[in-house]
């Protein structure tokens, strides 16, 4: 394939799921962002908050992406996709300390995230899942209690520094001072997004995983390894979570075995928002928590930082119970 | 009848053991062995909903929030007597599962586990919002605490009177149609069983056991109810502890809560593990360890192993 050919291709593609998208959805999100545009203009402040916002925002999308590879492999909401995030960024922490340099330290992790994803799905999912969803749902609570121990264990629960890779520079925009830190955030998440997209969207292996997770009996009968594509979907699942630790950790400053735990709250709350179905979804829905959460404890008084957490579950609770679908996702037909 | 007997006579020896359990054991034992019996009463409670019902809660800590503020509240401004309190728990945590079942009937596996999740994570932090009625971050404190011995003795009647009353409902019509929702929901609407009924009606009970745990649980913390008594850990404790009994069947339960209730003390005795975030590791892969290798928990167990005998 030509590179001209690639790129229709993948506009084609960008614009058939615009297409796919209930009008209401597209009318709230074009609002959305022309409300924050206008803000922006009119005040400093409100555009340092949401370019904050959109950084931490896409980190809760990374996450809530990785919710959502795993629920279409398998069907399971897994728990300990924030601790097994955290885990690996202390992976990091000790390659680096090894003296590896900070984005060989990444790179590696991200390859350890991936073959560590792959065999929890293989040696702790796998056999539970034909039992029942409750079963293996609860081996991730199990999994997540066994983690944190773990890590806590080997590292201890003291705060640890690792080196920001976006150093400390400050960019002046029109007035607006912004830390390097959040564009920087923002960049690399939205990359690994758009590669594991790219990974589904153009190659025969994302085909194969598309596929097992729709039509796991049928794919199995035109050839697709419907086992190896769940493990890679989990591995991939760890992949995007652990880009999510580790680009998290330096905007908290310090490292400490609690560092995913609000962030997996916030991450459910967006793959919720834009559908458990549905990995654009997932990434919208994690950018609209993280600038509305940002915007709202600086703007509506009655609202404190302490009660930033209820409300992401206020924001589960009233999807589920309005539109359980999310905002991308399409009713579930179910035949008997 | 004649198969049951042996069901009896077990039951009956269990009932005789924890009878003399206080007369041979230290004050310190007797507090935990009680702890196991506020445990039994959630875990009980749960596997109604979980393991005979079919519907996730990862949200039973939230109950128990519920219900040990009741006892808490009204023994602070009313100096109740505390079992009456334990009564009114089960009544309030009763009407309150009643209602929240009812959102709960459009959600099903992962999403209603996401949303029971997000209630145990809410619900504790209610109390910093009307600080003034529920005493904020420190808690409320009950107008007076327990002796061991005395939690002891509550605990394991509210135990035995509520496992009578979970075999009552669950030998019934009314545990038939919980088995029927739980394997098939398609199948208990065809077979004429109104859905909406006995979810909520599930979730009523089950959190009405919660309730009372959750008061017990209040003594036993030396009469305080406070916020971070009742964090997710809790509710992630009891939902494990159900699993680990073996979802349903009334007989692992105890086993499962002795194993939520006794293991991380005994495990922090033990030399290498002995931190308190060795205790974590043995309890995560203690739970993964009894999901992979024994799929009905402990209760799957038993029943293997009367199979062994028979045979």
């Amino acid at each position: 394939m030509t590179q001209s050919a690639a790129a229709t291709s993948a506009t084609r593609a960008v614009g058939g799921a615009l297409e796919r998208l209930p009008p209401p959805t597209s009318l709230l999100l074009v609002a959305g962002a022309a409300g924050l545009l206008v803000g922006s203009l009119r005040s400093e402040v409100f555009a340092q908050l949401t370019v904050q916002g959109l950084a931490l925002g896409a980190v809760y999308g990374s996450l809530a992406l990785a919710l959502v590879l795993v629920y279409r492999a398998t069907r399971v909401v897994n728990f300990a996709q924030g601790e097994l995030a955290m885990a690996t960024t202390y992976i990091a922490y000790q390659l680096i300390k090894w003296g590896l340099s900070y984005w060989e330290a990444f790179f590696a992790t991200l390859a350890i995230a991936f073959v560590v994803g792959a065999a929890l799905e293989v040696v702790l999912i796998r056999p539970v899942l034909h039992r029942s969803v409750i079963a293996a749902v609860i081996v991730t609570v199990g999994l997540f209690i066994l983690i944190d121990g773990v890590v806590n264990w080997v590292w201890g629960g003291d705060f640890k520094f690792m080196p920001s890779p976006f150093g400390t520079k400050i960019y002046h925009v029109g007035g607006v001072s912004i830390s390097r830190l959040y564009p920087g955030m923002f960049v690399v998440v939205i990359v690994s997004v758009l590669l594991v997209w790219a990974l589904f969207r153009f190659t025969k292996l994302g085909l194969g995983m598309r596929a097992a997770a729709l039509r796991p009996a049928e794919s199995a009968l035109v050839g697709v390894r419907v086992e190896w594509m769940l493990a890679i979907g989990w591995g991939l699942a760890a992949v995007l979570g652990a880009v999510a630790g580790l680009v998290a950790q330096p905007s908290q400053f310090v490292l400490q075995p609690t560092l995913m735990q609000p962030i997996l709250v916030y991450a459910f709350a967006a793959a919720v928002l834009g559908g458990l179905e549905s990995p654009a979804g997932a990434v919208v829905g994690g950018l609209a928590i993280g600038i509305s959460l940002n915007l709202v404890v600086q703007y509506v008084p009655a609202i404190t930082t302490e009660l930033q957490t209820p409300l992401a579950f206020a924001v589960i609770l009233v999807v589920l119970l309005l539109k359980p679908s999310g905002l991308f996702g399409h009713r579930e037909v179910r035949r008997v | 009848m004649r198969a049951r007997a042996p069901a009896l006579a077990s039951l009956a020896a269990v009932a005789a053991l924890l009878c003399v359990l206080p007369f041979t054991l230290g004050d310190y034992n007797i507090s935990l062995v009680a702890q196991v019996g506020v445990f039994f009463v959630a875990v009980l409670g749960l596997n109604i909903l979980t393991g005979y019902t079919g519907q996730i809660s990862i949200g039973h800590g939230a109950f128990m929030a519920i219900g040990g503020y009741t006892t808490a509240v009204m023994s602070r401004d009313h100096d109740t007597n505390l079992v009456v309190t334990m009564l009114m728990a089960f009544a309030i945590c009763f009407v309150v599962g009643l209602l929240l079942g009812l959102p709960a009937l459009r959600l099903s596996g992962a999403y209603l586990a996401l949303a029971t999740f997000a209630l145990a994570v809410s619900v504790p932090l209610l109390p910093l919002q009307w600080s003034k009625f529920l005493g904020g971050r420190d808690g409320v404190e009950a107008s007076r605490t327990v002796s061991n011995l005395w939690l002891y003795g509550a605990a394991w009647t509210a135990s035995a009177i509520l496992f009578v009353l979970a075999w009552l409902i669950l030998r019934g019509r009314v545990g038939r149609a919980f088995r029927a929702v739980r394997d098939s929901e398609i199948a208990a609407v065809a077979s004429g069983i109104e859905l909406p009924v006995y979810k909520t009606l599930a979730f009523g009970i089950s959190a009405a056991y919660a309730g009372v745990a959750g008061s017990l649980f209040v003594l036993a913390t030396n009469g305080f109810a406070a916020p971070d008594e009742f964090g997710i850990a809790l509710s992630l404790k009891i939902l494990l502890g159900a699993a680990v009994a073996g979802l349903g069947s009334l007989w692992g339960v105890l086993l499962g809560a002795a194993f939520i209730g006794l293991l991380p003390t005994v495990s922090s005795s033990v030399p290498v593990i002995g931190s308190s975030h060795g205790q974590d590791v043995v309890f995560g892969a203690a739970v993964v360890l009894v999901m992979l290798l024994l799929p009905g928990g402990f209760a799957g167990l038993l029943a293997q192993l009367r199979r062994l005998k028979r045979a």
